[in-house]
């Protein structure tokens, strides 16, 4: 058989206008999770199919796109993702957060603040943010319906107890528009400030659970917590061994056998920007 | 000192090469050819087919081939084809009881009007190694008569007659299209037999076991089972007729199950169901075990806390596309969050410790 022609973007027409349709639905509703016709994806379910659905169905011919995986361009499945889209569309693929206007990301939000005009998507493994508290969807459907919401509240509650921190450390839930409760997909929870109030589209996709939610421009989004033990943002206590950068995520590297570690940015657009900002204007 | 952030883009290249290296072997040996693969490996190729949802030998031959005869990543090539192929039409519902069988038993009867047909199964044979060489085929030049005109009806429509077994009431719903549209729980059975029908052979054979060994009961007796070829037709609605645009194999099993009954209603058996593209034998048994215990609701029986009886455990873990996905993603990065956690774990310790 002779080479196979797909669609621009790799979706017929047809399922991108449903997809559409769930990503509007889920603007209009923020943080509610949009049921949606999910398809198979050339890559696996866990690789990032439902970023990839909601990507295809937003990208068009003048869109600049950047991928990430934990922060890096470079990673494995992020240039996997990338060069995907670069066969299906030929659009314009960048590395700098600044010029993209559509950044598909994987347990990440850049270190750069985003700008309007800018849509964020995130790769979404679980969007039941009940989901380890209760396994059945018909539950936690009603739990979200009733705004029962109080279990997530005695689960941070049990781990204050328990270890005298609340021991989630990613995929932190967050209060929507002071709706829905949410999961922010597995970001390390100092990503979880940048979402409140943004000025970009923050978009989620979850292909394998069939579900789309959103978050519109400049939306309220809060981490959950009490008054007594509030929200922290906690990042390695150190600076970037690479451009110096206090205020960004880092990575911790083992550099030799000894165990020997060194911090550097995860944000790698955001590292190497630093370092040139530091050769040029020292 | 060197920080490896960057390589990915090389490292996925030469692992490409790699594989389509590794993929064709020793190149002494000849390469294999599709058109072999669809002729001689036929059961995987028929497996791919019902799981990978799309009936096709030749891409079903090639996927395997492509796959290194790994049969997820086969079905998984197919799936993600089939997704992006256009409807151009929906097909009348399939009719087996005019099914050209190749085999056809029933386990409920010593005969049966059409007669046993035991058809190209392993049953009868001895697990045996044919040595080196080879199992010995056989070959026939001509080819096997098309018994078309044979009257083989459905064992189970002989019992109702009777009043012996419930009937099979049409809903008159139109079924969702789970490829289509999310399934939402509850859902109905017509959406449930969908997914059986591209569940995962092994997945599906485990629960079924289940359900025989204790975890439930659902004490199937085998009231038929056929395999064999059933015209797909598709009406065209300008010119008011209906042609046969394809023939297609599958295999159809038909359980008797253990009665219902109550002062106000006679007992009678009742039916698990059974459909899967391709010759599946084995899946199609399965997967007729599996909606029978699904039934218990309707059927008014009493819940037992058992995996098989729980609709969203069965259909939420039975496609081996999403289950492979899920389970294997976590061999991807994840060092951010592992950092994340690695801090908190450190802090919880130094706590632990000035305590």
């Amino acid at each position: 058989m002779d080479e196979l022609k797909y669609n621009f973007a790799y979706l017929d027409e047809q399922t991108k206008k449903t997809i559409r349709r769930a990503i509007l639905k889920g603007l209009s509703i923020p943080g509610y999770q949009v049921p949606f016709s999910s398809r198979e994806m050339p890559m696996p379910y866990g690789w990032g199919t439902g970023g990839i659905q909601v990507t295809s169905s937003c990208i068009k011919q003048d869109d600049t796109l950047k991928v990430i995986d934990q922060g890096s361009d470079d990673t494995t499945n992020a240039v996997s993702i990338r060069n995907f889209f670069k066969r299906v569309t030929n659009v314009q693929t960048t590395e700098d957060t600044n010029k993209a206007t559509i950044i598909q990301t994987r347990h990440r939000i850049p270190e750069i603040p985003l700008v309007e005009k800018q849509i964020l998507v995130y790769q979404v493994p679980t969007p039941e943010p009940f989901r380890f508290l209760e396994p059945s969807e018909f539950e936690t459907r009603k739990i979200h319906a009733l705004k029962e919401y109080g279990i997530m509240h005695l689960k941070l509650y049990e781990d204050i107890s328990k270890n005298g921190h609340i021991s989630t450390s990613y995929n932190y839930p967050v209060l929507v528009d002071d709706n829905y409760i949410s999961a922010p997909s597995p970001i390390p929870k100092f990503d979880n400030p940048k979402m409140n109030n943004n000025p970009a589209i923050q978009l989620f996709g979850a292909g394998r659970e069939q579900r789309i939610y959103a978050i519109p421009p400049y939306t309220k989004v809060i981490s959950l917590d009490f008054e007594d033990y509030p929200f922290e943002a906690t990042k390695a206590n150190a600076v970037c061994q690479l451009c110096g950068a206090t205020d960004s995520y880092l990575d911790e590297i083992i550099i030799d056998n000894a165990g020997g570690r060194m911090f550097v940015c995860s944000d790698t657009n955001y590292c190497h920007n630093n370092l040139l900002k530091k050769i040029y204007n020292p | 000192m060197y920080v490896a952030v960057k390589g990915g883009e090389k490292a996925i290249k030469n692992a490409h090469d790699w594989l389509a290296q590794i993929r064709r072997g020793n190149t002494k040996i000849s390469e294999i050819k599709i058109s072999q693969l669809s002729e001689q490996l036929t059961l995987s190729v028929d497996r791919i087919i019902s799981e990978g949802s799309l009936f096709d030998r030749e891409l079903a031959a090639l996927a395997l081939k492509q796959s290194r005869g790994d049969l997820i990543e086969a079905i998984f090539l197919i799936r993600a084809f089939r997704t992006t192929l256009p409807r151009l039409a929906t097909s009348k519902p399939i009719n087996t009881t005019k099914m050209i069988c190749k085999r056809r038993i029933s386990a409920t009867f010593k005969d049966i009007p059409g007669g046993q047909n035991l058809g190209p199964t392993f049953d009868y044979t001895h697990r045996l190694l044919d040595g080196l060489k080879g199992p010995k085929n056989l070959v026939i030049d001509t080819e096997t008569d098309r018994a078309e005109d044979l009257d083989m009806p459905k064992i189970l429509d002989l019992l109702n007659k009777e009043g012996l077994i419930e009937d099979q009431i049409d809903t008159l719903e139109e079924p969702i299209d789970i490829t289509r549209s999310s399934i939402q729980y509850p859902t109905t059975r017509a959406a449930r037999l969908q997914a059986l029908s591209r569940a995962d052979e092994g997945f599906l054979l485990g629960l079924a076991y289940s359900t025989q060994r204790g975890y439930g009961g659902t004490h199937a007796f085998i009231g038929e089972l056929r395999i064999g070829l059933v015209a797909v037709n598709v009406e065209i609605p300008e010119l008011e007729i209906t042609i046969t645009v394809a023939e297609i194999e599958v295999t159809e099993c038909e359980t008797i199950n253990q009665f219902t009954g109550s002062k106000k209603e006679l007992a009678k058996f009742t039916r698990g169901y059974g459909l899967v593209m391709g010759q599946c034998e084995r899946k199609a048994i399965s997967m007729a075990l599996v909606d029978r215990a699904l039934r218990w609701k309707e059927l008014g029986e009493s819940y037992q806390n058992v995996p098989t009886q729980n609709e969203e455990f069965v259909i939420s873990h039975c496609d081996n596309i999403q289950s492979t996905g899920f389970v294997e993603h976590i061999k991807l990065p994840h060092y951010v969050d592992f950092q994340s956690e690695l801090e908190l774990v450190r802090k919880i310790r130094s706590q632990q410790m000035k305590d």
